[in-house]
């Protein structure tokens, strides 16, 4: 038994008995769901232990993680601001959005702040095109939606969100 | 009764609590049927309602069912909830405020086709409502609902939940398969088809969200009850996503048959500023661009009519509006891009067709592009309609063509002087 399968036994028995035992692999995005969660990025060594609890390759394991957006393979900010920026949104405002936070923040889209806290992301659409702009806040544990922003409600956002996270740097 | 058949949540309080659903009748359809009816009548109902898809295909749900072949076992029922079109938002406010009753649509097509086993597939972004169902789906375990011997009967159920993890491809079904399996977002050859080797090589029906949300109505008042609402062809009402340059945004249910003008002056409330309507799209970022003319305005909004009159079809019915200060090059290039980043790179016409188109329409809005980049636009368009494995690469184009047949002055406005 690896670390990985040593600290989520539970969960991830969980998970395995929800699919048929010849079809362990189905729970390749499930375990890698979990990894993201508890770290906010996918580690190579996530990779292997997941391999092995599955029974397939690292190779397997890495395809999964690197064709789907919401895994990342690489650490970013303590939290990713990821706005949308998809036509409906764009009609809204989104793009100008999108600007005024990236220059709020000091960064390019894609870049995280200087203190670690935010990476800026654009992304394609949340599902969320009637209360445009809109944001969703990928965290460690979270992911949580933001919507009808404006200047002023992102930075009553960012603030709170570099509290919670001073607070937990503290407290670790 | 009210006005609402699926968005009941806004006149019902509590009905996202086992508790409040159940007190407004929720699960007497589901008892109803496996007490009282034999699967195949189930089935037959539905049929007879003529409820079509509602992710966008408008197939008849009670034929797609009918295609499960009843010498393989298991069945399987798939609740396609990877709602990720731009400008579609109706699944969302369905899980969230009125989960009980897409779940108990969900048991009814698993019990029509005796399936023992359904899953629920979310994109990754709907990691909180995802949490949300599988608390549902606790609720209905403890409640006696899901499990073995429902009703004191022979029938089983079980539902678990899987959670995508961001890609558009994964609402084609046999992509969302494949992300079940494990496997990247990438769809299958067909044939075979799902109904015959679907998920883990079984015979699978993979249904929307609102198709399934509908299913429990239907059961319990009847197939001619449904009928009273929408057209012959086009029953029952549908969510309309309104978005776009519009005052008032948001879902609404109306009956399958509401002329464009009621959604859009009505309902919404018309376009800020009092500017005009240039272009409607009906079908999210898919959609085939319409030209939003009075004719197109008084034309009813059902499968039929938008695909016959206007050559557009509905789809998933995700009305985006766009005003007349919007160029349609610039919006072309905003679906182009979309679609370039969620081609999943199986077909070569997909994946290098929206890579160039993306490359074009950018050359296009920076002002770089010549006269003839708007026919090798076109070109690129045309010479991908198809050939691709899915419909993703079909809809990548319908913008493109559509817009530069309509609109082509505003493309010729963005070339280099």
């Amino acid at each position: 038994m690896n670390e990985f399968q040593e600290k989520n036994s539970d969960e991830i028995r969980q998970i395995l008995a929800k699919y048929p035992p010849e079809y362990k692999r189905s729970a390749v995005m499930p375990l890698l769901h979990i990894a993201q969660r508890r770290k906010g990025y996918v580690s190579p060594d996530d990779i292997r232990n997941i391999a092995e609890i599955l029974d397939i390759s690292s190779t397997d394991v890495a395809s999964v993680s690197g064709f789907y957006t919401l895994f990342h393979e690489e650490e970013g900010g303590r939290y990713r601001i990821q706005i949308c920026t998809d036509l409906p949104c764009a009609l809204r405002g989104a793009e100008t959005f999108l600007q005024s936070v990236c220059a709020e923040l000091g960064v390019a889209p894609g870049e995280t702040t200087s203190d670690g806290f935010f990476t800026v992301e654009e992304v394609k659409c949340l599902a969320a095109c009637h209360r445009a702009p809109v944001l969703q806040v990928q965290g460690e544990d979270e992911i949580i939606y933001h919507e009808n922003q404006t200047l002023e409600t992102f930075r009553t956002l960012i603030e709170d969100l570099r509290r919670h996270g001073q607070a937990q740097k503290e407290g670790a | 009764m009210s006005q609402y058949i699926l968005l009941r949540h806004r006149d019902t309080p509590n009905l996202h609590t086992l508790d409040g659903y159940q007190a407004s009748g929720g699960f007497a359809a589901f008892q109803k049927a496996v007490t009282t009816m034999k699967p195949e009548e189930v089935l037959q109902e539905v049929k007879d309602s003529g409820l079509r898809e509602r992710g966008g295909a408008g197939f008849p749900t009670g034929i797609k069912w009918s295609f499960l072949p009843d010498k393989i076992w298991p069945h399987y029922v798939v609740a396609n909830a990877d709602e990720s079109e731009p400008g579609t938002f109706k699944d969302r406010e369905l899980l969230e405020e009125n989960p009980f009753q897409f779940l108990e649509g969900l048991m009814l097509a698993c019990y029509a086709v005796q399936a023992n086993l359904g899953y629920v597939y979310l994109r990754g972004e709907f990691w909180q409502i995802s949490e949300q169902i599988d608390g549902c789906i606790a609720a209905l375990e403890s409640a006696g609902l899901l499990g073995e011997n429902l009703f004191g009967g022979n029938y089983k159920l079980s539902l678990h939940t899987h959670l995508g993890a961001g890609a558009y491809i994964c609402g084609e079904e046999t992509a969302l398969l494949e992300s079940i399996e494990g496997h990247l977002g990438q769809p299958r050859l067909r044939p075979p088809f799902p109904a015959t080797s679907g998920l883990f090589n079984k015979p699978t029906v993979i249904n929307n969200v609102e198709t399934l949300a509908n299913v429990p109505p239907i059961v319990e008042h009847g197939a001619a009850w449904y009928h009273t609402f929408g057209t012959e062809k086009s029953p029952g009402t549908k969510i309309f996503s309104l978005s776009g340059n519009i005052n008032k945004p948001g879902n609404y249910e109306l009956p399958l048959g509401t002329p464009f003008r009621e959604l859009i002056y009505g309902h919404g409330g018309g376009i800020p500023g009092g500017r005009g309507v240039k272009a409607i799209m009906a079908a999210g970022a898919s959609s085939t661009l319409i030209l939003a003319d009075d004719k197109a305005l008084d034309t009813p909004m059902d499968y039929e009519s938008t695909l016959q009159e206007l050559g557009a079809p509905l789809g998933s019915a995700s009305v985006i509006v766009v005003d007349d200060a919007v160029n349609i090059g610039w919006l072309v290039k905003k679906t182009a891009n979309f679609f370039k980043h969620e081609s999943c790179g199986k077909c070569t016409p997909c994946r290098e067709g929206t890579y160039w188109m993306d490359h074009i329409t950018q050359r296009l809005i920076e002002g770089e592009a010549s006269l003839q980049d708007v026919d090798l636009l076109y070109n690129v368009a045309t010479q991908m309609q198809g050939r691709n494995l899915c419909a993703l690469g079909e809809f990548s184009t319908m913008a493109v063509t559509s817009g530069i047949e309509k609109f082509r002055d505003d493309f010729e406005a963005l070339v280099k002087k």
